[in-house]
């Protein structure tokens, strides 16, 4: 008994056998509260990475010193199923105290911090000078040749300041990544 | 010197196991475990069962913690022992099975530097845990264990890892008792959703065609999720079939029984899962060896899914009705709202559909074509069922062919009985499982229904089943095949049997009389049942070869990518081929 199957193997994957209209992917940033202990960040990391879930940012550091307990926060790219997912999945880890879910709480503050190293001479410098202005940009270092900036904003910000600096000779960009917490006086 | 209150890192460890209430640890020692052992060499509380490799020893534990409900306890030491530990640990993941590892690892100020044995073993252990520590501080080391504990039995259970390195063994600490651990960490578990479950029990009363679909989480609730689910079916009179793991929950003699469901499943059961409009999911997880093709899944119904882990509802299966929390409490309240509202159900509607399933059961999707000159497998399965069951049995397999054929001709009565890699699929499972098995329940009878293949991986328990004077009974169904993969190979990659045989099997028998204990081999049919009460009464372990058809497939089969409806009864004809789509899923 054969079942007269073509030889090799189809690029077709199971996925492709699913509903089209889930896979309307949005961008959520999620707020996360866990133990700051070794290994946590690892843990929540390879959860992304052994599931295949999306990373476009990360951001952690320890916000309660008191209480040991770290705020990491991630912009993770999903259909609503995916995200739901990820959520669930976060909160079934031990140190995992809470996950928020940024993009459907409501309005969140959303900021980056990003150091850029712009090199040149003449009108270009000057004009580098003059845009940083506009942008509210800082100038933290300087030499004859060159202007360090630091500038804190959303994320298009970031873009759009770096987009003009690239004619200007925008040699280096540091980015923190996504910071954010909830408007209002509500915590979380 | 000591101080006062304190005790050493080992001397916490079993003070703490102790606590803990564990009676047996199934272990290997080596360097960096030394000073644990040591400690177990001085008291008489806890049992310590010599594995001969580590991955039999978080097997065992898994069988152990499976047919007893308790926590399964491992020993194991730093670097190799560690990393033999991960195939257990990631099976206990994959089916929710407790238990608790505790590695030893190099001493603290050699981590980092490639020690002797060091491997980086929380780091590989990470994902196949529930959660693990290292403890670096003997003060932490009591808390630590008492939490492991806590994680690995409650919610969901799962396995967990302590990596305790030599130093902390040897260094003083005070002991934390159970009471005085800091709980904050323990996960909540949400109250009842009472409008959804008003809404559920609205579905349920109207419903005409239902079914229920238990897994392993009923048993993993207990004995009281048991007897709801059972009185739920016995009220309602509902269909009900169960997953794999979910065996014994709803017993194999009961009226409602459809059978298993899914890949290898009855006809009745996928085809009223398939056609249903009301579909109770109790404690499973819609795998995909249960779903089929995941958008032709009962497309029709109205699905309900009770579960205590938020991440099994909508990963696979879209419900319409999750409730989250215990079975046991879930059902408890279930069955309470619906007796409060007068215990109705769709009566007429009910029968109409029960006459469908009677019809379906009528297509006998389990039978087979007999033979008297060579015993087939099913045959085999069928009579150490008939003859085996009158005894206080339990069951574990190995993975294939014959697990599944062990599932569709062994009935079930009680949950805790059998014992399978179901998630995992963990071929070399189930001696080792057998034997922490036998450990927990001395007087019952314990059969591994293996395949030749899968229990060559693990062999080696021979020696533990000797040493603890174990009678394990290896029910060995020797088709000289890897027999799943060669079924696969036949349909799904035209007949080319790449490396799916072994040619060089040992005998069986003498292997047997190597370590002193009984073979018995078996190739005719009219044999087989003198052989197989001959297994049962010699008092000590056995190793059955039985020696059945070797080209046999295991029907009824849901092929790759296709749905319920679409099963495979045995015959090949055109229509249910496999699709590319199919051919590229597992």
């Amino acid at each position: 008994m054969s079942l007269n199957l073509k030889k090799g193997v189809s690029k077709q994957s199971a996925y492709n056998l699913r509903d089209p209209n889930l896979d309307y992917e949005a961008a959520h940033t999620l707020s996360i509260i866990v133990d700051n202990e070794s290994g946590v960040l690892a843990r929540v990391i390879g959860l992304f990475s052994g599931r295949g879930y999306n990373i476009d940012s990360l951001t952690v550091a320890e916000v309660d010193p008191n209480g040991h307990k770290s705020r990491i926060t991630i912009v993770t790219t999903g259909t609503p199923k995916v995200v739901n997912q990820i959520k669930a999945q976060l909160n079934r880890m031990v140190p995992v105290h809470e996950v928020i879910d940024l993009t459907l709480k409501g309005k969140a503050v959303q900021r980056e911090l990003a150091i850029f190293k712009v090199v040149g001479n003449g009108n270009h410098r000057v004009e580098s000078l003059r845009l940083a202005d506009v942008f509210r940009a800082k100038v933290v270092d300087s030499t004859l040749k060159s202007f360090t900036f630091e500038l804190t904003g959303t994320s298009e910000k970031i873009d759009a300041f770096a987009e003009l600096m690239v004619p200007l000779g925008l040699k280096e960009i540091a980015r923190t990544g996504i910071v954010a917490l909830l408007r209002g006086d509500n915590s979380n | 010197m000591k101080q006062a209150n304190k005790i050493t890192g080992a001397e916490i460890v079993i003070k703490a196991l102790i606590e803990q209430g564990v009676d047996t640890v199934f272990g290997y020692p080596g360097g960096a475990i030394l000073p644990i052992y040591d400690e177990l060499f001085q008291q008489k509380k806890i049992k310590h069962i010599l594995v001969r490799h580590e991955q039999a020893a978080t097997h065992a534990a898994e069988g152990y913690a499976r047919s007893t409900g308790k926590i399964g306890v491992v020993f194991v030491t730093s670097g190799p022992g560690a990393t033999n530990s991960v195939t257990g640990l990631t099976d206990a993941l994959m089916d929710s099975v407790p238990i608790v590892v505790i590695s030893g690892q190099v001493p603290t100020f050699m981590i980092g530097n490639d020690a002797f044995q060091e491997a980086d073993t929380v780091g590989i252990t990470r994902p196949c845990t529930k959660h693990n520590w290292l403890v670096k501080d003997t003060e932490k080391l009591a808390a630590t264990i008492h939490k492991a504990f806590e994680v690995a039995g409650g919610g969901r259970p799962g396995p967990v890892l302590v990596d305790v390195p030599k130093d902390v063994q040897f260094a003083s600490g005070h002991y934390t008792k159970k009471k005085d651990v800091d709980t904050t960490f323990i996960k909540k578990e949400p109250a009842i959703d009472l409008n959804m479950l008003d809404e559920v029990i609205d579905r349920l009363e109207l419903a005409e065609r239902p079914i229920v679909y238990s897994g392993g989480g009923v048993i993993n609730s207990g004995q009281s999720a048991v007897h709801s689910l059972r009185n739920l079916v016995a009220g309602t009179n509902f269909p009900i079939t169960s997953t794999l793991l979910g065996l014994g929950s709803y017993p194999a003699s009961g009226k409602n029984w459809l059978g298993m469901l899914g890949m290898h499943g009855t006809y009745e059961a996928n085809m009223s899962m398939h056609g249903c409009d009301f579909m109770l999911c109790v404690g499973a997880r819609f795998d995909d060896r249960i779903t089929g093709r995941i958008d032709a899944f009962s497309p029709d119904s109205y699905k309900v899914h009770i579960d205590i882990d938020p991440s099994s509802v909508n990963k696979n299966i879209t419900v319409d009705a999750p409730l989250i929390g215990d079975v046991s409490n879930v059902l408890n309240s279930l069955n309470k709202r619906w007796k409060e509202r007068g215990s109705k159900v769709n009566q007429k509607k009910l029968s109409a559909w029960w006459q469908s399933i009677n019809d379906w059961k009528k297509v006998k999707s389990l039978s087979y074509e007999s033979s008297s000159n060579v015993i087939k497998p099913q045959y085999a399965i069928e009579r150490l069922e008939e003859l085996t069951k009158p005894y206080n049995r339990f069951v574990s397999t190995e993975v294939g062919q014959h697990q599944m054929w062990a599932a569709q001709f062994m009935g079930f009565e009680e949950p805790n009985r059998w014992m399978t890699s179901g998630g995992l699929g963990t071929m070399g499972y189930g001696f080792p499982a057998s034997i922490g098995i036998q450990i927990a329940h001395p007087k019952s009878l314990v059969i591994n229904v293996a395949g030749e293949a899968s229990w060559l991986m693990n062999m080696q328990e021979l020696g533990t089943a000797v040493q603890y004077r174990l009678p394990v009974k290896q029910f060995i169904l020797n088709n000289e095949r890897l027999g799943m993969v060669r079924q696969w190979q036949e349909l799904l990659h035209g007949e080319r049997y790449s490396h799916s045989w072994s040619d060089a099997l040992p005998d069986f028998v003498k292997l047997a009389e190597a370590y002193g204990i009984k073979g018995i081999r078996c190739e005719s049919p009219d044999k087989l049942d003198d052989s197989i009460r001959e297994m049962i009464e010699y008092p000590g372990p056995v190793i059955f070869d039985c020696l059945v058809e070797k080209h046999e497939n295991c029907f009824p089969m849901i092929p790759s990518g296709k749905a319920h409806n679409e099963m495979i009864l045995g015959e090949q004809t055109e229509e249910n081929s496999i699709s590319d789509d199919g051919a590229v899923l597992v």
